[in-house]
């Protein structure tokens, strides 16, 4: 969902901010009714912000949520490097939620990519205001001036932008579509790895999340839910609870089911500890509702049972029913891939901080989605959106969790009550059970080669507890499934995509990657089976299969980017040659190869494994990335690690697993995460571009399971079909 | 029932249930949210400070059980200054969402104290309990090592004898 310039009508905005005192404020917003977006999902648009004043400190405001990506040092170095900052010099903060304008939302790997531009032309404008100042200053001419390091120049002499700013502030802003940019030549901050600016708050206790914030005259609270997914409170007894000291109040709230939160029963108290505790002695008789005999052995009769059945046909291209006939039983290939639910596990709970007064509200509210969280608790408050003032913290983790608004509106539900300031708190337990989880999916891929080691035929029929149904999204359930699997790379002779949603109650969305995790497991396992069952290496085989460079399209939607074979096919090549693909290994040892194209960003993985005696060890990763200008190489190397060893996680250890409909696993004991010893040593390669940046907060995780499941089967010849992987599996 | 501690060289006094973890006395009680609350069974280091310059996951420590001792958290581990863990995890750049790192850095501190010189084995084997849900694993393993390393320098350049 790209925004392209032409599409909007624009200008730039100047204002006198009083609250600044003699500053430069530039804004540049695109007005709403051009932006075509929906509602809620996940990619945004743009506003950017510089403050000068005259002293010449320069405040870079970064309008997208930091959640450990480092957007809040990667966006204001785009907004520096068009603005001739010193960066040594430039202070960030994070924007607050303006109501005048949309889409903070911060997700889909999408906030560099979706801004870019934008920043490079606002950073732009201000740079020729300043110019343009000083210019007029000097009476000659702006081409004879150059700007850098927070000053304008002419020959040695110069005049800083804290001087300029006010004379500055006076002319008009020039046409954001003509401005001059910097030709990537130029670049002075862009593409250089620079620190971050969050991190040393990080080190020392000082940065707030969503729990840190503490307001005079604050209290706690905290939500007793039905353990089972979609009950509700029939009725309850809080008389042990009120009785305890520091229990301020017990009252039922509602579940929403526009933002899908649980409703229960909610206990106000003087800490947080209060509040937990007086939860244990509430008496609550509960309605279980429809799926308390859900459980994932349930699911799973009833995946294969549609996977046997007559599918939806979603995608055909050529005969694949022919191309299996008439291929000989040796070369055809049958087999069922599954995946289960996963949790987010941010480290930091679920919580959010709301005061309610008659004719306004504040919010501290650790989310990637503002706008929605601040509708929420408008319609909660009854307050109009522009009452609410929204505060976006620092947020441990977010991975998708916190696009949600379901605790945004329990807030604002208790504040309403309590019109005191209220943080609402989410125990551990009530995160990891009440979570919107990755979907559990079930797919049963056949497929074909010739003798010449040609794709003949692919077909993939999956079910899954489809996101965009239980969202009663206006697309059809498959939507949010299938991933890239429509712009299948490696050119089957012929394809077929059929699909049919799962009945169930398990809440499910945006997982990090989302349906990526899953397709491009299904995907990247599936090539690599063909090429052993053709006999070719793997690497060789899936170069041989993209061919010429080519780009292939969404057919479901034409509007979406095209993948590039040419850089599939280099993330694929640079991994293979860093990782020394086809040189030999120790014994015991075995590699495994995948790359996906995820949210318009390619990423290759080659994962080294070791078996020696029974035990599996990860011995190195390597991983390739194309993602066009990379705005902060470190930042992107740290984020290939991270969305690695999540997926690694997916893969080895954690899983979400349903019985009496409600979620096995309620803590870091039973749902466990990979440890340090378990962590291998990962190298990130970044193929040199200069394409428009795209996104790698998730992309470098859908092809890290296949990867390793594939060098497993290199090792042992066990192929790992279902995750994940347990021990029982490689015995 | 009053109990009377330390905490980072201030003497505290807390009117609350005995069995109050130490982590809500610290988050709720006096204001100190860098410890911070992440699974409240002792799994994942999140909550951790000293307590007489050992560990404890104080979010399993009843308040009671620290009347008399003295506790250091996140915001007193520099003492004014920053500590040489912290200035490694700035130099590794390790934190990425930071919600664990507060933990990740007394673990680390406490267990420097002990082991001085450490192998990376005897570093995985002492920040494994620890948990990451952001993948800073590697970048821990690196600061804790340059850490050890900047701390065996500095030893070496205080004089004969003198004490910090
Ligand atoms: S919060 Fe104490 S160990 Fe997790
Ligand atoms: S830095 Fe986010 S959990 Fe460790």
């Amino acid at each position: 969902m790209s925004m392209r310039m032409g599409e909007m009508s624009r200008r730039g905005l100047l204002r006198s901010a009083s609250s600044f005192g003699a500053a430069l404020v530039i804004a540049f917003e695109i007005p709403r009714e051009a932006k075509g977006e929906p509602a809620k999902p996940p990619f945004g648009p743009v506003r950017a912000w510089i403050r000068i004043d005259s002293v010449g400190t320069v405040t870079l405001f970064y309008h997208k949520s930091e959640m450990g990506q480092g957007i809040s040092t990667a966006l204001p170095m785009v907004l520096a490097e068009e603005l001739g900052l010193d960066w040594k010099n430039v202070n960030v903060e994070h924007a607050d939620l303006d109501p005048d304008h949309q889409n903070q939302g911060t997700g889909g790997s999408g906030s560099v990519a979706s801004t870019f531009m934008q920043m490079r032309k606002a950073g732009a404008a201000a740079r020729e205001m300043l110019v343009a100042a000083a210019a007029k200053r000097w009476g000659v001419s702006p081409e004879n001036c150059t700007a850098r390091d927070g000053a304008v120049w002419r020959e040695n002499d110069k005049i800083s932008y804290g001087e300029l700013v006010e004379s500055a502030s006076q002319l008009p802003a020039p046409d954001f579509d003509t401005v001059r940019l910097k030709r990537p030549q130029e670049f002075t901050v862009i593409g250089k790895s620079l620190a971050r600016k969050d991190i040393p708050s990080k080190t020392d206790g000082s940065a707030v999340f969503g729990l840190d914030v503490r307001v005079p005259g604050m209290v706690y609270a905290s939500i007793e839910r039905c353990p089972v997914f979609g009950g509700k409170v029939k009725s309850f007894d809080a008389a042990n609870a009120k009785a305890m000291k520091g229990v301020l109040d017990v009252f039922a709230i509602e579940a929403d089911r526009e933002v899908h939160s649980t409703g229960g029963v909610a206990v106000v108290a003087e800490t947080t500890y209060i509040a937990l505790q007086a939860r244990k002695r509430l008496r609550v008789d509960w309605d279980y509702g429809p799926h308390a005999n859900e459980s994932s052995e349930t699911l799973r009769k009833q995946f294969r049972r549609l996977v046997d059945s007559q599918m939806k046909v979603v995608l055909e291209q050529g005969d694949t029913e022919a191309a299996m006939a008439s291929a000989p039983a040796s070369k055809r290939i049958e087999c069922d891939y599954e995946l289960g639910f996963q949790a987010h596990a941010t480290m930091e709970p679920m919580n959010c901080t709301v005061h309610i007064q008659p004719d306004r509200a504040e919010a501290w509210v650790p989310t990637q989605a503002p706008e929605w969280a601040a509708q929420m608790i408008s319609k909660a408050s009854g307050l109009s959106p522009d009452k609410i003032v929204l505060h976006t913290t620092y947020m441990g983790g977010g991975f998708g969790r916190r696009y949600q608004a379901d605790f945004a509106l329990e807030g604002a539900q208790i504040a309403k009550r309590t019109g005191r300031p209220v943080q609402v708190v989410w125990s551990r337990e009530d995160d990891m059970t009440h979570d919107f989880y990755r979907p559990a999916s079930y797919h049963r891929v056949s497929g074909a080669v010739d003798e010449a080691a040609n794709i003949t035929a692919w077909r993939h029929k999956s079910t899954s507890t489809s996101i965009a149904q239980y969202w009663r999204d206006n697309a059809p359930p498959e939507s949010s499934e299938l991933g890239s699997s429509v712009q299948n790379p490696y050119a089957p002779r012929s394809y077929k995509l059929e699909y049919l949603p799962a009945d169930s109650g398990v809440p499910r969305a945006w997982w990090r990657s989302v349906e990526a995790s899953q397709i491009g497991f299904v995907m990247e396992s599936f090539i690599d089976e063909l090429a052993h069952g053709a006999g070719a290496d793997p690497y060789e085989f899936r170069i041989r299969a993209l061919g010429n460079a080519r780009k292939i399209r969404n057919p479901l939607d034409e509007k979406s980017t095209p993948l590039d074979t040419a850089r599939f096919g280099g993330v694929l090549r640079l991994a293979a040659e860093k990782s020394g693909w086809g040189t030999p290994l120790p014994p015991g040892h075995g590699r495994g190869i995948a790359a996906h194209f995820s949210f318009n960003s390619y990423v290759a993985n080659v994962v080294e494994i070791s078996i020696i005696s029974g035990r599996l060890r990860v011995e190195r990763i390597t991983s390739a990335v194309d993602i066009g200008i990379a705005v902060n190489p470190a930042g992107v190397r740290a984020q290939v690690e991270s969305a690695i060893i999540y997926g690694l996680t997916a893969a080895l250890k954690s899983e979400i697993t349903i019985e009496n409909g409600r979620a096995v696993e309620t803590n870091f004991n039973k749902f466990t995460t990979l440890t340090m010893k378990e962590t291998p040593p990962i190298d990130v390669h970044i193929v040199s571009s200069t394409a428009d940046p795209t996104g790698i907060g998730e992309p470098a995780l859908p092809p890290t399971a296949p990867a390793l499941t594939n060098a497993i089967f290199a090792l042992t010849r066990k192929r790992i079909r279902r995750l994940p992987i347990k021990p029982a599996d490689l015995a | 029932m009053a109990v009377s501690f330390e905490v980072n060289g201030r003497a505290r006094s807390v009117d609350v249930d005995p069995q109050t973890p130490l982590l809500w006395v610290l988050r709720d009680t006096l204001n100190l949210t860098g410890s911070k609350y992440g699974c409240g069974i002792a799994a994942c280091g999140a909550c951790t400070v000293h307590i007489d310059g050992e560990p404890a996951r104080s979010c399993v420590f009843p308040i009671e059980s620290v009347a008399g001792k003295k506790v250091t958290t996140i915001e007193g581990i520099g003492d004014g200054h920053r500590h040489p863990v912290q200035e490694a995890w700035i130099a590794e750049q390790v934190p990425q969402c930071g919600y664990c790192q507060s933990g990740q850095i007394m673990t680390a501190v406490a267990f420097l104290k002990k082991n001085p010189q450490p192998s990376p084995t005897d570093v995985d084997e002492a920040m494994s309990n620890n948990i990451c849900r952001c993948g800073t694993a590697l970048r821990m393993r690196a600061a804790v090592l340059r850490a050890a390393k900047e701390m065996k320098e500095m030893r070496g350049r205080e004089p004969v004898g003198g004490a910090r």
